[in-house]
């Protein structure tokens, strides 16, 4: 699902965030990735989608090479996609289900499905009578759901998440935690970046440390 | 130079979705979801220009107020013409009799000039009527009565058949006339209706450069508008470009704003327009009245409209256009 090979990410100034990264994981797998900040887990995540370009290296998504991608197929990866940022990125004039069907309207998919879809991945995340709501009346917590319900919604296959429990308490954390953990039982590889180390022990899934941009996988555990 | 980009053909054949899984798995919308979606996003952009009605309603004054401009001097001339078409029928040769010609002998000529066949008709003006109809409408009254003679000569006014009334052929006519016997002199009363036709071509060419001026005006305040919304909605943008939205489907909404701009635009201009051709209509009629003539002034029929509107949405168009391919690829999700 992503092989990365020898990937080094240079920012514009000087600054390496990645050095000489080398990874693979598999189709169905959920893998966590740590290390402190400014270690380089959103660089690493960001490549994934695209939104920065690796310097050197190759990286493949979904069968797809990142690196010799065309800009106008840069959306095409992204739909097969689902990402969750730290601080939701939610639009905050719409209705929790006007934001929830945006994928959806995206891709072009017709309004009855639409309804119905948006509804699943909304009782998914147990926000269902929520939906005529506007994110900011919502609790943290909920507002993430809200942002897990939208990158589902469109059935990707790959989730990558950056920080999802990091403005939340432990329970709410753990919460979200067995989400993935279900979206993962139903055949959706997972990538998470997470600097909660207790909870991700706790899950006892494969981890990917990330130290100063370079890669090590302390304990490759039981797949 | 239409943006919309078709988005991927919508078959796929079996065997190459089996070779390349990763393709097969995008979902490919058909001509009838394409159009289903412009419909909405042309109906949602009219939406958003609706929920901000003070920002919208500035705009489209200004760009009707730019529109109306050339329309309502296209109008002005319009009517010109219309007024000056009438008298076009009306050139006529003036041919001045030597004095010492007799009355009989002008009546002869102007029975055998009528009988020409490039000659429609042809009017005597006896030199006693001349002067009587001088006198009158003159005021030079006292300057005749000091004279001995009358000094008018006789006058044939001579109207060409309509096959001869053309420019050129009428020239000849009065060549010809000027040298029968007993003409003095021939003129051709036509000068001052080129002389009308030459001055209406200049201003005709000034409502051309203002329009054209105009034209960029309104593509500077459409892409304006839209430059500002694209900013408000910067956030909007750059959380749809991360879940996969296409150049093309972020651009679509401003490009549709933009048309409707220009088409609101357009309809503010005709109404503009009309009021104005309301409140001058009474003075005009009045004033054609003191002339005796039927004239009235005509309003702007479907074509100018059309073109009006279908002017000012294009304009719209192009300048949201502009903006967009500007603005929007700066914005980028990071």
């Amino acid at each position: 699902m992503i092989r990365f090979d020898r990937v080094h990410k240079r920012y514009p100034g000087g600054h390496e965030a990645l050095k000489d990264v080398s990874f693979q994981v598999t189709a169905g797998e959920m893998v966590f990735l740590t290390g402190h900040s400014g270690a380089g887990k959103s660089t690493l995540l960001k490549l994934i989608a695209l939104i920065e370009r690796a310097s050197h290296g190759q990286a493949l998504v979904d069968g797809e090479n990142l690196t010799q991608m065309r800009r106008g197929r840069i959306p095409y990866l992204r739909r097969r996609l689902g990402i969750i940022f730290q601080d939701h990125h939610l639009l905050y004039d719409r209705t929790v289900f006007d934001n929830v069907a945006l994928p959806l309207v995206i891709s072009g998919v017709p309004h009855h499905e639409i309804t119905r879809r948006v509804r699943a991945a909304l009782d998914k995340v147990d926000l269902l009578g929520k939906e005529r709501l506007y994110p900011i009346t919502l609790s943290g917590g909920e507002q993430q759901r809200v942002g897990i319900a939208r990158a589902v919604v469109h059935k990707p296959v790959l989730l990558i998440a950056d920080e999802p429990t990091g403005n939340l308490d432990p329970d709410l954390a753990r919460e979200i935690m067995q989400l993935f953990l279900l979206f993962n039982q139903v055949g959706v590889t997972v990538l998470i970046a997470s600097h909660a180390l207790d909870l991700v022990r706790a899950l006892g899934r494969r981890v990917l440390h990330l130290d100063h941009g370079r890669l090590s996988e302390p304990d490759a555990g039981a797949p | 130079m239409m943006p919309f980009r078709r988005q991927r053909p919508a078959r796929r054949s079996p065997p190459r979705a089996a070779t390349r899984p990763a393709a097969g798995r995008l979902r490919l919308p058909g001509p009838k979801v394409y159009l289903l979606r412009h419909a909405e996003v042309l109906v949602s952009s009219l939406g958003r220009l609706w929920r901000n009605p003070v920002a919208s309603l500035m705009t489209v004054a200004v760009i009707g107020i730019a529109l109306a401009l050339p329309t309502g001097l296209h109008l002005v001339l319009e009517n010109a013409r219309l007024l000056s078409g009438g008298w076009d029928g009306s050139t006529q040769v003036s041919l001045f009799l030597r004095r010492e010609v007799p009355a009989a002998e002008s009546q002869r000529l102007a029975a055998a000039l009528q009988a020409r066949p490039e000659i429609a008709a042809t009017t005597l003006i006896p030199r006693a009527e001349a002067l009587a109809e001088f006198r009158a409408l003159s005021g030079f009254g006292g300057a005749l009565d000091a004279l001995d003679d009358n000094p008018l000569p006789d006058v044939i006014v001579v109207r060409p058949a309509p096959s001869h009334a053309a420019p050129g052929a009428v020239e000849g006519l009065v060549a010809e006339l000027a040298v029968e016997p007993g003409v003095e002199h021939a003129r051709l009363d036509m000068q001052w209706v080129k002389r009308l036709h030459a001055l209406m071509e200049i201003v005709r060419r000034g409502v051309e450069v203002i329009a054209a001026l105009l034209a960029l005006a309104v593509l500077l305040v459409v892409g304006n508008t839209i430059r500002l919304d694209i900013q408000n909605r910067r956030r909007e943008i750059e959380v749809a470009k991360l879940i996969g939205a296409t150049d093309a489907f972020i651009r679509r909404p401003f490009l549709y704003s933009g048309a409707w701009y220009g088409l609101l635009g357009g309809l503010a201009a005709w109404l503009l327009v009309s009021l104005a051709l309301w409140a001058t209509g009474g003075p005009v009629q009045q004033l054609a009245l003191l002339y005796q003539s039927p004239f009235r002034l005509v309003a702007a029929d479907t074509g100018t409209v059309l073109t009006l509107l279908a002017g000012g949405a294009l304009l719209g168009l192009l300048g949201s256009w502009l903006a967009v391919g500007r603005h929007l690829r700066a914005i980028e999700p990071s």
